[in-house]
């Protein structure tokens, strides 16, 4: 069976002809296999969905416990219609995962969703899976993009809670995923004291502490002026509402790998840039094909005009899907 | 090179005027000779380097980057230096000492200047990348005025801003002896002739304040609507400050020609047209300029008005009275028609003044400055002796039409709002401003402005053209910067009309009317019995004193109501004039 034949994008979102399922479609749909919990690839209103267990609870948690009418946990290889599916860690966030997906005669394709390859205390790491085609995502496909490692951009942020005693440092964080990476990346670094926390982040974090992943002390940010710690967590869309207007005088941070890019940061009024990002850098994007050398690289968004020229550099047969519906600036 | 990569780094992102100051002032604690004294003069601009051009940072690049991922790059991040930092695959090694990095572009030839530019980059981490480019393109953008730099030094607990101020010309970096003087040292010698004395700068008053006085005490005089500089000529060197002590003498050699005196002199600078003072949009266009072309010396002669004697023939005349000064002043010989005294007024009572004030023979008069008889001439602004009695603002009802978020203690809250006046059946902006409401006003403007958003470009919302507030600016200049074709100086919101149908706002007719206009509204004012100034209110005082006051392309940059760039960005210091 041609690579074509097997897997393509449609205006629900990537389609598997032979298993008749959708890998993270942007409309409901019958069957749905979902990669991570992100709101935009993971949507509410599917028949049965496939993902992992962390997957499946956070969609409840997000979208209530109806959010499907049938879960099934991806626990070790299954098979989906004619074709045999396992889901290997990604390294994005808690439940990402990359999935293969093979059948007799046919192509072995990996659909990698998000994925990085440095080390995060909140989720499992990315693993190589060997594959004919490997779908990838590029949302720093530039080589622009060398995100530095985390470690030193929270000595930055302490640094700079050491310069401002008196400031409270707010920094935006997507719900899912970065904002438990910041507290985990805080408490690596020796950060003690509670850390307040956004009602929007408050339930996926507690989650994350559930799992047994060690988040430390967690306060509600309602009271500002009870604030023990010196840093609240919130979602950038936090920063263009009145309740910001709570805090005095506070350092606006923002938690993204946009952040490398100063043009961007100054769009948002970010005081304190924060090079956090949950996907592959440049150089991982770029290493990650050399090591796996797919027989075809298709680039599902992001700045994919740079992969695929990339690609076509050292010898790789490379094509843009142009999905639609995935948020580049999601990070 | 590490620790000036995280200062130039913090220094850009960070709006706060103090916060700035904090994080300068502990970066020149913690950092050792000559570092931080090469880092202090790239601040305030006086690291004169080799400029490495735009050219060549893309040969650079070329050299070693395929085009179309270089070009990409270059799209998306848009600034030339900043996508090099980032895209160069270097091996980090130990830290570069600036003082290393400016040897080498102070002593390379240019020939060899790429390879050993490229050589720099391979051996630094990113953010130190950029600075480096930063530094080697003479382009550092962070939105600190030389004199904030220079309060830092004076906020570490040795001199002060004037006393540093007063010898910073006869300084070269890295500024040794400075810094031994900061720590406890003796002061350097005066290296340099000719050098900056802290002025004396005046406080606001009204007729209220006045009627306390004695007039027969004060001597009063027109307060014209130029430049306040200091003019130094001393044993052959010639100098051109101003107020904030800022070597503007480059953009003046006319003026510099001109001063065939011996002695240090207060006054202001002016454009002459026509037997008078031309607009401060002529003097304007003098500005900021590093070279003057012939043509605009002729079109555009500039020349000074004097107020008061520091210096003369060597003899230091700051202790005595004013009277004393006075008479020295018009008995001296400037030795050229491009400089002159400014005139006393006759007046016997504040009633006197106030009738004067509110009908001055030229349009770029902007006040009536009052003196004590006897006051000697001391540095900084002492309340008393000297007063500016300001004509009154001129207003107009505008329409607001985009707000921006603030920063710092205005996080969260839409309070930079762009305004337009009503051309034909559209809305035209004509000018930005930043304050002159309270901190409830600013909550009440805040939710103005959620609820009536119609479009978002960032941080900025477009808002239904609903509410009129009332404008008050010092002047209005004729622009071709700006869509209106006017430029407001120092505008600011003086009152929220929520009373006022928008249609009824006013036109841009009635504002370019006002340009360089006899000032009418002071003369109504005065019939109708005198107007207060307004005090202090929101986050700002309303006397000029904020940086970037000289409200000329940026604060009116209304043409341009979508940019992102945040803060406002301040002029350079001679900007900031007001006295």
């Amino acid at each position: 069976m041609r690579a074509d034949d097997f897997l393509y994008p449609t205006d629900a979102g990537l389609y598997c002809a032979p298993g008749d399922f959708f890998i993270d479609p942007v409309r409901p749909v019958p069957r749905a296999l979902i990669t991570h919990g992100h709101g935009d690839h993971a949507r509410a209103g599917h028949g049965t969905v496939m993902a992992t267990r962390e997957t499946l609870d956070i969609m409840a948690i997000r979208y209530g416990e109806d959010f499907c009418a049938t879960r099934q946990a991806a626990d070790g290889p299954a098979q989906v219609g004619g074709v045999r599916v396992s889901f290997h860690p990604a390294g994005h966030i808690l439940g990402s995962a990359q999935i293969r997906l093979a059948c007799d005669g046919g192509p072995v394709f990996v659909v990698s969703g998000d994925y990085c390859r440095t080390p995060n205390p909140v989720c499992q790491p990315w693993e190589p899976v060997p594959c004919d085609v490997f779908v990838t995502e590029a949302t720093f496909g530039l080589p622009v993009f060398r995100h530095p490692e985390p470690a030193a951009e929270t000595a930055r942020l302490l640094a700079s809670m050491a310069e401002f005693p008196g400031r409270p440092h707010l920094i935006g964080a997507y719900a899912l995923g970065k904002a438990q990476r910041v507290i985990a990346l805080l408490r690596a670094a020796g950060y003690d004291r509670p850390i307040h926390l956004h009602g929007a982040v408050q339930r996926l974090t507690d989650y994350h502490a559930e799992q047994g992943i060690e988040m430390g002390c967690l306060r509600p940010a309602t009271q500002p002026r009870e604030i023990e710690g010196q840093v609240v967590i919130a979602p950038p869309s936090a920063f263009a509402s009145p309740w910001v207007q709570r805090f005095r005088d506070p350092v606006i941070c923002f938690a993204s790998g946009w952040m490398a890019v100063r043009a961007r940061a100054r769009q948002r009024g970010v005081e304190l840039p924060l090079v956090i990002s949950d996907h592959v850098d440049w150089p991982q994007l770029t290493r990650t094909l050399a090591e796996l050398r797919p027989e075809q690289v298709w680039v599902t968004h992001g700045a994919e005009e740079g992969l695929v020229r990339w690609c076509e550099l050292n010898g790789l047969h490379a094509r843009p899907l142009r999905l639609v519906g995935y948020e580049d600036e999601a990070e | 090179m590490r620790q000036f990569a995280a200062l130039l780094e913090r220094l850009a992102f960070t709006p706060s005027r103090n916060a700035k100051l904090q994080i300068l002032q502990h970066y020149l604690e913690r950092t050792p000779d000559p570092d931080r004294g090469y880092a202090f003069a790239a601040l305030t601009g006086d690291l004169k380097l080799r400029a490495v051009t735009p050219g060549l940072l893309r040969g650079l690049a070329a050299e070693r980057f395929d085009e179309v991922l270089f070009s990409l790059s270059h799209d998306f991040v848009g600034d030339l230096a900043e996508t090099i930092a980032l895209i160069w695959e270097g091996e980090p090694g130990g830290d570069l000492p600036l003082v290393d990095a400016v040897r080498l572009l102070e002593t390379t030839g240019k020939t060899g200047l790429p390879a050993a530019i490229a050589g720099v980059l391979d051996r630094l981490a990113p953010s130190e990348r950029l600075a480096f480019l930063k530094l080697a393109t003479g382009n550092l953008r962070i939105g600190l005025s030389a004199r904030l730099a220079r309060t830092a030094l004076a906020q570490m607990g040795g001199p002060t801003l004037a006393e540093i101020e007063e010898i910073w010309h006869g300084l070269t970096p890295p500024f040794p002896e400075l810094f031994a003087w900061i720590e406890g040292g003796p002061r350097p010698e005066r290296a340099s002739l000719a050098p900056f004395r802290p002025m004396m700068l005046s406080t606001p008053t009204d007729l209220d304040e006045l009627r306390a006085l004695d007039p027969a005490d004060h001597v009063a005089e027109w307060k014209w609507d130029g430049i306040r500089v200091q003019a130094v000529s001393d044993g052959g060197v010639r100098r051109l400050y101003s107020r904030t002590g800022e070597d503007v003498s480059p953009a003046f050699p006319d003026v510099i020609e001109a001063m065939n005196f011996d002695g240090a002199l207060d006054g202001e600078l002016i454009v002459r047209r026509d037997g008078g003072v031309a607009s401060f949009n002529d003097l304007q266009q003098r500005l900021n300029r590093k070279g003057v072309s012939r043509a605009l010396l002729s079109s555009h002669p500039a020349g000074l008005r004097i107020y008061d004697l520091l210096i003369w023939q060597g003899r230091d005349l700051r202790a005595l009275p004013l009277t004393q000064r006075r008479a020295v002043l018009e008995a001296a010989d400037f030795g050229s028609d491009r400089i002159d005294v400014s005139a006393l007024l006759p007046f016997d009572s504040w009633d006197d003044l106030a009738a004067l004030r509110a009908d001055p023979p030229e349009p770029v008069i902007e006040g009536v400055m009052i003196k004590r008889r006897d006051a000697p001439y001391v540095g900084g602004r002492p309340r008393g002796p000297w007063f500016k009695w300001k004509r009154d603002p001129r207003v107009v009802d505008a329409v607001l039409m985009y707000a921006q978020r603030g920063h710092g203690k205005r996080s969260g809250f839409y309070s930079d709002f762009t305004f337009g006046l009503w051309d034909g059946e559209a809305l035209v902006p004509v000018g930005k401003a930043y304050f002159g409401f309270t901190d409830e006003e600013l909550r009440e403007l805040d939710r103005f402005v959620r609820n009536n958003t119609t479009e978002r470009f960032g941080p900025v919302r477009a808002v239904a053209p609903k509410l009129v507030v009332e404008v008050a600016f010092e002047g209005v200049n004729r622009s071709t910067r700006h869509r209106s074709g006017v430029a407001m100086r120092f505008p600011r919101v003086s009152r929220i009309r929520w009373d006022k149908p928008a249609a009824e706002a006013d036109r841009l007719t009635t504002l370019a009317a006002m340009i360089d206009a006899p000032n009418v509204f002071a003369a109504e004012a005065a019939r109708a019995g005198v107007r207060h100034g307004r005090k202090k209110r929101g986050g700002a005082g309303d006397d000029g004193d904020v940086p970037g006051a000289r409200a000329a392309p940026e604060a009116a940059g209304a043409s341009r109501p979508l940019d992102g760039a945040g803060a406002p960005s301040t002029p350079a210091g001679y900007l900031d004039k007001e006295e």
